[in-house]
């Protein structure tokens, strides 16, 4: 080493770099530990999607550290995959973390039409699998699998809650308006059952092609139904749309809708989207100290706010991390494992979590009013709300 | 079925049938005149979007976003026919069709490494942010008023060119009568890339007029093109007139068909087009 170099260190970075390496020292040597356990992460990490993979692989990475860089005394290796959000490349690249980097876990994804490749290739695998997001229904309903847990949403949940929340506000005939593809028709699903099961009607969806943003026509038609209140689920650059040409047309009826309506596109919406009821399991200002150590804990490594997804990621990981810590790293011991998750409570920054027998997060369905650039949560829509997972053989 | 409603839609069914007019009139021009089936037509409309998404984005006024759109379209439409179209005149469709289909992908392809694939929100002008009462509870925004007033102000400078002007009686000869234009000699070359560059840029115009409506989002030429196809083969190849009157049809059928008969509307259009080609082969307004 040079003598200028020497000239620039601090005692106490000598010391600390001579600690680094006796630590380093000893796993040098234990032939015996067990080796990394592979968590693969297949998510989007380009394209229209990318932001939601990255905040979801932050707050991973965050529950990893604050664990010690172990789980259940198991180090652990990150074997990350972009899935590009695009079905037709889905089952390969799902095939491609399970059979060539030979995972013990896969985490994934955002996209619902990806979900279902990464679906179909653990299902015959058997590999542990924990979806940070996607919410199409089938994954914890018709096609669960008991190596398949979901810590983000159904479609059904925040759209029932809302029905829910809006028939118990006293409206009596409602009506959903969506895109026709699935998230679109799950979503009209729940919000029908939660509105009808507090007592009030809901008309036929009005939807249009996927992804158009043609509204027009059917906000001149929602007069004439006479309803006195109107659902949406939109997400993105539609959602951003929807809500300022629904403020154009200067309609005199509340506008509400399955959270994601005034997620992440508050900004763009400004004052449109002022007064916008919405449901999710997350919001702007929920009081808890889980929830303000992992906001500070995610701004302080990524430099920006937590949102939504990263809280379903920071979940993944720990829905893990508990399963781990209970078969002490064996992820052999399949029974124990899956028994363990499947009885998991947790404490999410979202509130108290668990998982229903179907293995989808059970949880509290917040009611949100945007305003000011926030969605502030104003009370609870649904508590401790299950996906009915209808047709899983596990319930 | 209320009334007031009916006459909400029946605007919205006159503003997306105008925005289709000045799509389909280049595809028709380029087609009648050149003869070229212009697949691309569709990507034009997409690039005016992303262009007024751009000048916004990048802090430009939402007002430069039109006049930007036409200089890059007439720019584009030039520089398309004199290095590519016009060597494929005399080649088979076939031919031309995979050019064009060539040209879809590479404009997506330049966009998606441009932008990238996010879905964009574009904002109106301040100016027109508003919106006007037309029912006790509907109101139109000024913007599709002004996209309406822009869309027929346009199609009549279009059918002032065309029928009143000499640039306008040659492109109409070289549409009916390709050879007595050449025997009169006419330089053909430089009508060719006239009608392409107008073409062109009014395709863009219609996409940046288009933007503040729709936002912006990948392969949104698609079924703007696949409509647009409908409104040429209806109106008449190579008639612009039959072109603006299929337009307005078509906009109106769609717009009153997805209110009011949702599951069918995707298909009315299609049944026009075919009983069109039955009853009328050369459709409405075509001679040929």
């Amino acid at each position: 080493m040079g003598k200028s170099v020497q000239i620039g260190l601090t005692r106490r970075a000598v010391l600390g770099a001579g600690a680094a390496m006796a630590a380093s020292v000893p796993t040098r040597w234990a032939i015996a530990q067990p080796k990394p356990l592979k968590v693969g992460l297949m998510l989007p990490y380009s394209g229209t999607f990318a932001k939601l993979g990255e905040n979801i692989t932050t707050a991973i990475e965050i529950l990893i550290a604050e664990k010690g860089g172990k789980l259940g005394g198991r180090e652990l290796q990150l074997v990350k995959l972009d899935d590009e959000s695009k079905p037709e490349k889905a089952p390969q690249n799902a095939e491609r973390l399970v059979q060539r980097d030979a995972v013990d876990v896969l985490i994934g994804t955002v996209h619902s039409g990806v979900q279902m490749g990464i679906h179909k290739v653990v299902q015959d695998s058997g590999t542990l699998t924990i979806v940070p997001n996607a919410g199409n229904v089938a994954v914890t309903r018709q096609l669960c699998a008991k190596n398949v847990f979901r810590t983000s949403f159904t479609n059904w949940q925040p759209a029932y809650g809302m029905g829910l929340a809006a028939a118990n506000k006293g409206y009596k005939k409602g009506v959903w308006v969506t895109w026709d593809y699935a998230a679109g028709t799950e979503s009209g699903a729940g919000f029908k059952e939660g509105f009808e099961k507090a007592g009030g009607q809901v008309l036929p969806i009005l939807s249009l092609p996927f992804p158009e943003t043609n509204f027009q026509p059917l906000l001149a038609q929602i007069p004439g139904l006479g309803v006195d209140v109107v659902g949406a689920f939109f997400a993105g650059g539609g959602a951003v749309q929807f809500v300022k040409d629904y403020a154009a047309a200067g309609l005199k009826l509340p506008l509400c809708g399955s959270g994601f309506l005034t997620e992440g596109t508050l900004e763009a919406q400004g004052a449109a989207a002022d007064g916008v009821e919405t449901a999710l399991h997350y919001g702007d200002g929920l009081d808890n100290p889980k929830n303000a150590a992992f906001r500070k804990a995610f701004k302080d490594k990524a430099g920006r706010e937590a949102d939504v997804y990263a809280v379903q990621g920071y979940d993944a990981a720990q829905l893990l991390a508990l399963g781990l810590e209970a078969v002490k790293g064996n992820i052999e011991d399949e029974a124990n494992l899956y028994k363990a998750m499947r009885q998991a409570k947790i404490d999410s920054p979202r509130g108290p979590i668990s998982m229903s027998p179907a293995q989808n997060i059970t949880q509290h369905i917040y009611l949100r009013r945007a305003q000011g650039g926030e969605n502030k949560v104003v009370g609870i829509a649904a508590e401790n709300l299950s996906d009915p997972g209808t047709g899983c053989k596990l319930v | 079925m209320d009334v007031p409603g009916l006459l909400a839609q029946l605007l919205n069914g006159l503003q997306y049938g105008l925005l289709l007019f000045l799509i389909a009139s280049g595809l028709t021009l380029i087609f009648g005149v050149m003869g070229v089936i212009n697949l691309a037509h569709g990507s034009m409309f997409m690039i005016g979007a992303y262009l007024a998404y751009a000048v916004t984005a990048h802090g430009g006024s939402p007002w430069l976003a039109v006049p930007a759109a036409a200089a890059a379209g007439l720019l584009l439409g030039a520089g398309l026919e004199t290095g590519l179209f016009r060597h494929f005149y005399a080649r088979q469709h076939l031919d031309q069709v995979l050019l064009t289909f060539a040209l879809i992908l590479l404009f997506e392809e330049a966009r998606s490494l441009l932008v990238g694939n996010d879905f964009h929100a574009v904002p109106v002008p301040a100016l027109l942010d508003f919106s006007v009462p037309i029912t006790a509870h509907f109101s139109y925004s000024a913007y599709r008023f002004a996209v309406i007033g822009s869309c027929l102000v346009l199609a009549a400078a279009l059918f002032f060119w065309i029928e009143r002007t000499r640039m306008g009686a040659i492109i109409r000869a070289a549409a009916e009568q390709p050879e007595m234009v050449d025997v009169l000699g006419i330089d053909a070359r430089r009508v060719h890339v006239t009608v392409f560059a107008v073409g062109t840029a009014l395709a863009l115009v219609a996409g940046a007029l288009a933007a503040p409506l729709y936002s912006v989002y990948p392969n949104m030429g698609d079924g703007f093109l696949i409509i647009s196809f409908v409104v040429v083969v209806i109106g008449g190849l190579g008639s612009v007139a039959g072109a603006f009157w299929s337009a307005l049809m078509l906009g109106l059928v769609d717009t009153l068909g997805t209110a009011y008969a949702p599951r069918l509307a995707g298909l009315v259009v299609y049944v026009l087009m075919a009983a069109a080609l039955l009853w009328r082969p050369s459709g409405l307004f075509g001679r040929r």
